[in-house]
């Protein structure tokens, strides 16, 4: 491959006249008028450094090489550890994680439990969603409409007919699927990309109903005072409401600390997400997760061994808003406040790209893709502004260079060797 | 009667306006489903630049003290064309390209990623907050029958007229031009055309410099029209101009241009007898409407499902 000039060259021009033309360049209101500025000094230098760095890409075609060496390596097969071969081996390390999760709240600061509390959201959004996207699929783009009906199930049933968590949170569920149901049947005769749209604009409706219908969602103010979860009745408020059992530290003859209700919201968490993944664990290994997966491999061939591909992709469907109506139910009584803020494009955005990344199908690949996602950016808060900007490349990257994510699904199979 | 009837004639005319601009941001969408079979989600956030781009050159050229509206609205328009046809070259190159032959679901990602790397990546540059533009084009007709006003502004006027004029000029380029005749034989067979010695990743790369364009010529006009213009913007002009797309049969120009045309005027009158806040929901609600009960859209093709 003979390095070249002229395309490299050119490459290197549009990169620097597209970042200077919006970058390097700002619009400044200056009383009723508009200005315009030059940016900094350091924007042009940084805009000088990424023209030459696409110039030596190009130059070398560093690229299609780099592409050429990820085939090769995707070739040759991602072993799972040594210590993860065998099942007995796999199951006494699910346990002993499980383990350190429990004990987690022991060592962890009050903000690092909160964080975790936030990261289980996710991980249980993510793999909802994966039912969804990674095994059947389907590109489902208005995720967080369901998970702002099951926010809002509970936050309306309280408000109005003084429902509890618990009551609430199968409701929440049940009412999510419901919707993911209505909206599934019609649309999932749709080809993929129009699904993707009716998705998003599903999302967008319920965002607007709610933020308009201002006589029951209170508009964008939004619902406040939800309570938390309680204990079989046991409350973690310092004093207990008239109708409740009592309150956590007084049953139990302790001091009263805030910390308990954070603790208690963090292994709620944890259990409503262990719950998830073994459901969907076993949904994986039933007829109907195979189905789910031949049907994302090939519709058609579905169809001639007898497959009804809507049934199929509606269970997914409604089962992946299920576990979104699960996680808002929860989202809505650890916050204790919601609007319709929460549940804009950009949330169902941060779920997908935990999918994209973790690696469509898989399950582990999606847990640690949203630690990764959601704990990376409170670690660096200097980098939190460049979050959604990054979450965007990382979808470009991986689509063009690892489609099937970091930790692909992999199901026991034979490969019949060739020659 | 003659009241209502002047109230209606003035929502056709304000929603044939607005619809005109979505017809410019379909093309996009339909010429690059025509030709690839993809959904270009990124389309609306280069409308969205398109607006930020001529927002700067009227704002630049306004500094440097010209006062030859015409010209500075002209170079507006071209430089921001250019530049935004250069960002759909580009994302071409970048997000499509290399995804193009593998799977649908594949294409998709990575056009959302995009998409929401162009709005962040905008909202860092020019931050997030709306900025406003002085109105350049003031002034209009106005007739009053019996009390009652009917207005014509002259922005409107020329939002017709460029948008007129751009349909005119790809209609002839697609009909007449040796690159046209290109592009329509890669819509209907990109094998053949490869082989009959056609570069066929040129004629994509062009379709998309062109929607781009088209998107940035909207964005000029509706930059204008409305006067403001943030990072978000792109989302649902986007979410619409599929919309019009759709209703008008993705893949068909002039299907591109009714759906918009259509779509215009339904959400002009929600917002005039119904109510402001429920314009786009309706707008959604058609989409999902006509999906479900004529998924070709008014002037498409039936598309047949190849093994």
């Amino acid at each position: 491959m003979q390095p070249s000039f002229m395309p490299a060259a050119i490459a290197a021009g549009v990169t620097f006249i597209l970042g200077a033309s919006v970058m390097g360049i700002r619009l400044q209101p200056a009383g009723i008028s508009l200005e315009v500025t030059s940016a900094p000094t350091h924007v042009y230098l940084g805009l000088i450094a990424a023209s030459l760095f696409v110039f030596i890409l190009q130059y070398f075609r560093l690229t299609e090489r780099f592409s050429r060496l990820l085939k090769s390596s995707q070739e040759s097969k991602v072993e799972l550890p040594a210590f993860l071969r065998t099942q007995q081996q796999q199951r006494l390390w699910t346990m002993l994680a499980i383990g350190a999760l429990l004990l987690f709240p022991v060592i962890g600061s009050r903000g690092w439990i909160d964080l975790a509390t936030l990261t289980l959201i996710y991980v249980m959004l993510g793999l909802g969603l994966n039912i969804v996207v990674g095994l059947a699929g389907l590109l489902d783009l208005g995720y967080v409409g369901f998970y702002a009906v099951g926010a809002y199930a509970y936050a309306l049933l309280n408000t109005y007919f003084g429902f509890g968590f618990w009551e609430a949170l199968p409701i929440a569920g049940a009412l999510a699927a419901l919707f993911g149901f209505l909206l599934g049947f019609p649309v999932l005769r749709l080809r993929g990309d129009y699904l993707a749209i009716v998705t998003l604009g599903f999302g967008e409706i319920i965002r607007i109903l709610l933020n308009n219908w201002t006589e029951i969602t209170g508009g964008p103010n939004g619902i406040s005072q939800i309570p938390k979860p309680t204990l079989f009745g046991l409350e973690f408020n310092r004093r207990a409401a008239e109708d409740a059992l009592g309150t956590f530290h007084e049953f139990f003859g302790i001091k009263y600390s805030p910390e308990y209700k954070v603790i208690f919201l963090y292994l709620l968490a944890l259990i409503l997400v262990l719950i998830t993944v073994y459901v969907i664990r076993r949904l994986i290994r039933m007829p109907i997760g195979r189905a789910w997966e031949a049907l994302r491999e090939d519709e058609i061939a579905c169809r001639s061994l007898g497959l009804n591909p809507t049934m199929i992709k509606l269970s997914a469907f409604t089962l992946g808003a299920s576990f979104a109506g699960f996680a808002g139910a929860f989202f809505a009584a650890r916050q204790g406040f919601i609007n319709p803020e929460s549940f804009t494009f950009i949330e169902s955005a941060i779920i997908l790209a935990i999918v994209v990344l973790g690696g469509m199908g898989s399950q582990l690949g999606v847990i640690l893709a949203a630690v990764a996602m959601t704990i990376l950016p409170e670690l660096a808060r200097e980098f939190n502004e460049y979050r959604m900007l990054l979450f965007g490349l990382i979808m470009v990257l991986m689509m063009i260079w690892r489609p099937q994510g970091l930790l692909p699904m992999k199901r026991p199979h034979m490969e019949l060797k060739r020659g | 009667m003659t009241e209502s009837l002047l109230y209606f004639t003035q929502q056709v005319i304000n929603g044939l306006t607005v619809g005109s601009t979505y017809a410019l941001i379909a093309i996009g969408y339909t010429m690059v489903y025509g030709i690839i079979g993809m959904i270009n989600f990124a389309h609306g956030e280069v409308y969205m630049i398109g607006t930020y781009l001529s927002f700067i050159v009227i704002a630049g050229l306004t500094m440097l003290g010209l006062e030859n509206l015409p010209f500075i609205l002209l170079t507006a328009l071209i430089v921001s064309m250019m530049v935004a046809g250069a960002y759909g070259f580009t994302i071409e190159r970048v997000a499509y390209r290399p995804v193009r032959g593998s799977k649908r679901l594949i294409a998709l990602i990575s056009a959302i990623g995009m998409s929401i790397f162009l709005q962040n990546y905008m909202r860092l540059a020019q931050g997030p907050r709306d900025i406003a533009m002085p109105g350049q084009i003031q002034g209009g007709w106005s007739w009053t029958l019996d009390g009652n006003l009917l207005n014509l502004s002259y922005m409107q006027v020329i939002i017709f007229v460029v948008t007129v004029i751009s349909m005119w000029s790809l209609h002839l380029f697609i009909s007449r031009s040796r690159m046209g005749r290109a592009c329509r034989a890669c819509a209907q067979d990109q094998g053949m055309t490869n082989l009959l010695g056609i570069d066929t990743n040129q004629i994509i790369a062009v379709t998309f410099v062109i929607g781009a364009a088209l998107a940035a010529v909207a964005g000029f006009l509706l930059g204008l029209y409305y006067g403001v213009v943030n990072p978000m913007i792109g989302f649902i002009a986007g979410l619409k101009a599929f919309t019009a797309a759709v209703l008008g049969g993705i893949g068909s120009l002039p299907g591109a241009m009714l759906g918009g045309l259509i779509l215009g005027v339904t959400e002009s009158m929600t917002a005039a007898y119904f109510s402001t806040e429920y314009k786009d929901v309706v707008a959604f609600s058609l989409l999902v409407l006509i999906l479900l009960f004529k998924p070709t859209g008014i002037l498409g093709k039936p598309e047949v499902e190849k093994i």
